[in-house]
């Protein structure tokens, strides 16, 4: 009895003890940017000059092309130095923390460079403002002419710290630069960064050539073109120089996409009004037949474990996408949307494909789910199509002929960048018209 | 018999006692002038806090009393670990730059007649009646949006006769954090990114303690966007403080669990 009564007085006692623990579920946040400052890089006083390089202003130069990739990606928003506080020679020691919270900064960039017998090295740190402490910090070596490349590295680490995903700034785009009217145009291989700077002219005009495609491992490229009015696959070898003709074929050979392991190639090839897709290994040259249909199959895309092939056919009657195992088997019809679906392309992630479609007219640059569901437009114009991907799988490059004219005469073909939310669209800027886009793999993986 | 009561009426007078000592609202502090308060515009819905008027308060504490459970049913906090001396590793990495060399051309003749081979044959064609379905499309498309964020707030909301704050004093406080969690886009929708943080506040809503029940799995292999969302969730509570706790029953909130999970954000 007195236990009963001692064990009901510590019960009623502990009653305004036992609140449970208030739980509030968070469940929106802004959709703003991340405002981050991007210091510039502190120049070693023992710096020495170099041959074409303003050691000067390098500190700043690089901090202004990993700005402009911050704020290409609509993920950050870099902020502007007039409103910096700390200069740049104390804040790449130890940063005044509330110095920079002052501002609205939520992560700092900051470092140094020294060149230094002919070599650059280059240190940066990523803080997190809020906590007061280090998120990331390294260095790197090399020749001093590389460095817009040290930018685009820096840029890297610290958009995969803060958004746990591979970045993409270390990285090339392949396109087919296009000058001259309409019906007698030029078309040159060219490549360029990612930021549209050391753009190169791979070919020189004396041949049409399209649908370029980088090999996923490697700075080898496959594109088409014409010889003697018909079309050919072609492999070149970016770093050599050299190519060669994939396969000799009695027919026409398009389209071409490298495997994931860079080790063989799909493409399609056409003879007497029908086409099929094949593959060819490219150390053994042996070719293999995936598709034997009386329709039209093209643009074969391999998803990025090398199981699957999406491609489009218009065995149903209008022009779709399908999907089936790499050997050919169980095909599978994936849109049943409205209008026409073309150009699939397999997102290096693997959970979406990317696609053009056109429906009344316009053209839509899209994506899906690799099971046909989940379908979302990301952009409609009234002419474009090609999308290549990121090597992360976040961002489209496309291209997009608008009218130049008011009576639509003349047009003007340009690169175009989207992510795959739908929003940041941009244009790329190139030195000429441009079509075809490729995005190459990270250089620096 | 006389006995029997003397002891039944002594101890029920201890009980009673007892009791009126200890109910919640008889140990209040003494209400302090309200603080300045900034004026903030807050999604209100339907449901409000008139249940605890004065009259129905009684009745709630008795509910809440039924309802109540322990705090030990939460996941035990686990013992922080021990944060690595800030160390800056400094590998020496050689970045060769590819050179790229130009290809000789074949000295083909230009064949103007070819044109590109467009998967699509382009047409002009500017149709004023899909122009109005687009415009009509969008609209429905942002009635649409609109409901679900509605929906997600309302969904989100847990029971505040559990929580002991107010609908609108965790609407003020949730409000106040859905404006500093800068939620990071780039992770994906479909993994499970869940992330549980308990906070020890003081009287003024500044951050005593910060803890992530989960923060084994931050340094997980392959958890890297766990490990985003947690210092995402981390910064928003610090950039956010002083919360906008209530005045009183600090007893109620001096502990609080925020579950950051932005699936349906990331979803769209």
């Amino acid at each position: 009895m007195k236990k009963l009564i001692f064990i009901l007085i510590i019960n009623i006692l502990s009653i305004n003890k036992s609140f449970a623990l208030i739980e509030i579920d968070i469940t929106r946040g802004n959709l703003d940017p991340l405002p981050i400052a991007v210091s510039p890089l502190h120049v070693d006083i023992k710096s020495e000059n170099y041959n074409g390089i303003k050691i000067k202003s390098l500190g700043e130069d690089i901090s202004e092309i990993i700005e402009n990739n911050f704020r290409s990606t609509g993920l950050f928003n870099p902020l502007k130095k007039e409103a910096f506080v700390q200069k740049p020679d104390i804040a790449h020691l130890k940063p005044r923390f509330e110095d920079w919270r002052l501002i609205k900064a939520q992560a700092l960039v900051s470092g140094k460079l020294l060149i230094k017998n002919g070599k650059l090295k280059v240190e940066f740190r990523l803080w997190d403002l809020a906590a007061a402490k280090e998120m990331t910090a390294l260095a790197f070596t090399t020749t001093p002419s590389n460095w817009r490349r040290v930018a685009h590295i820096i840029s890297d680490k610290i958009y995969e710290r803060l958004t746990g995903e591979e970045g993409y700034f270390d990285t090339r785009i392949i396109y087919v630069a296009e000058s001259g009217p309409k019906n007698l145009r030029i078309k040159k291989l060219a490549i360029m960064d990612q930021d549209g700077a050391n753009t190169k002219y791979l070919t020189l005009g004396n041949e049409l050539v399209l649908t370029p495609r980088f090999n996923p491992t490697n700075q080898m490229v496959t594109y088409m073109s014409y010889f003697r009015n018909m079309p050919r696959v072609y492999l070149l070898d970016i770093e050599t120089g050299t190519q060669e003709v994939v396969g000799n074929f009695p027919g026409m050979t398009f389209a071409p996409r490298f495997s994931p392991d860079g080790k063989k190639i799909v493409m399609s090839f056409a003879k007497d009004g029908n086409s099929d897709i094949y593959t060819m290994d490219l150390d053994t040259r042996l070719v293999e037949r995936i598709t034997d249909h009386s329709s039209i199959d093209t643009s074969p895309s391999f998803s990025p474990d090398g199981k699957f092939i999406a491609f489009n056919s218009d065995r149903s009657g209008l022009q779709q996408i399908y999907v089936m195992r790499s050997d050919g088997s169980e095909v599978k019809r994936v849109t049943f949307g409205n209008g026409i679906y073309g150009t699939p392309v397999w997102s290096p992630r693997g959970d979406l494909i990317a696609f053009t479609k056109m429906r009344k007219g316009k053209f839509y640059i899209g994506v899906m789910r690799t099971d046909g569901t989940g379908e979302r437009l990301l952009t409609e114009n009234y002419y474009q199509e090609a999308p290549s991907w990121s090597p992360n799988g976040r961002v489209l490059v496309f291209y997009r002929e608008t009218k130049s004219g008011t009576k639509g005469e003349g047009f003007s073909a340009k690169l175009w960048s989207i992510d795959i939310t739908g929003y940041n669209e941009r244009r790329l800027q190139t030195e000429t018209d441009a079509s075809d886009p490729s995005w190459s793999s990270l250089l620096s993986k | 018999m006389i006995r029997s009561l003397i002891y039944s009426i002594t101890f029920h007078s201890i009980l009673v006692i007892l009791t009126i000592l200890s109910l919640p609202f008889m140990l209040r502090d003494p209400i302090d002038l309200p603080p300045i308060v900034s004026v903030e515009l807050i999604q209100i819905s339907d449901e409000t806090s008139i249940p605890f008027a004065p009259k129905a308060r009684k009745i709630i504490e008795e509910t809440k009393k039924k309802e109540e459970r322990l705090v030990s049913e939460q996941a035990p906090p686990a013992a922080k670990a021990k944060e690595k001396p800030d160390r800056i590793p400094l590998p020496e990495e050689k970045k060769e730059k590819k050179q790229i060399i130009k290809k000789k051309q074949n000295p083909e003749e230009i064949k103007p007649e070819i044109r590109q081979a467009s998967e699509f044959e382009k047409k002009k064609i500017i149709d004023t009646n899909q122009i109005a379905a687009l415009i009509d499309k969008a609209k429905e498309e942002e009635v649409v949006k609109q409901k679900k964020i509605d929906k997600i707030t309302q969904s989100s909301r847990k029971n505040s006769f559990a929580t002991g704050l107010t609908l609108s004093q965790e609407d003020a406080l949730r409000a106040q954090i859905f404006g500093c969690w800068s939620v990071p886009l780039g992770l994906p929708y479909n993994e499970n990114l869940l992330v549980r943080i308990k906070l020890e506040l003081k009287k003024d809503g500044t951050i005593m303690k910060s803890e992530i029940l989960d923060h084994q799995r931050m340094n997980r292999p392959g958890q890297k966007f766990y490990k985003v969302l947690a210092e995402s969730a981390l910064r928003a509570v610090r950039l956010c403080q002083p919360l906008k706790v209530p005045p009183t029953g600090y007893d109620k909130w001096k502990e609080l669990q925020l579950n950051f999970n932005p699936t349906e954000m990331l979803k769209g």
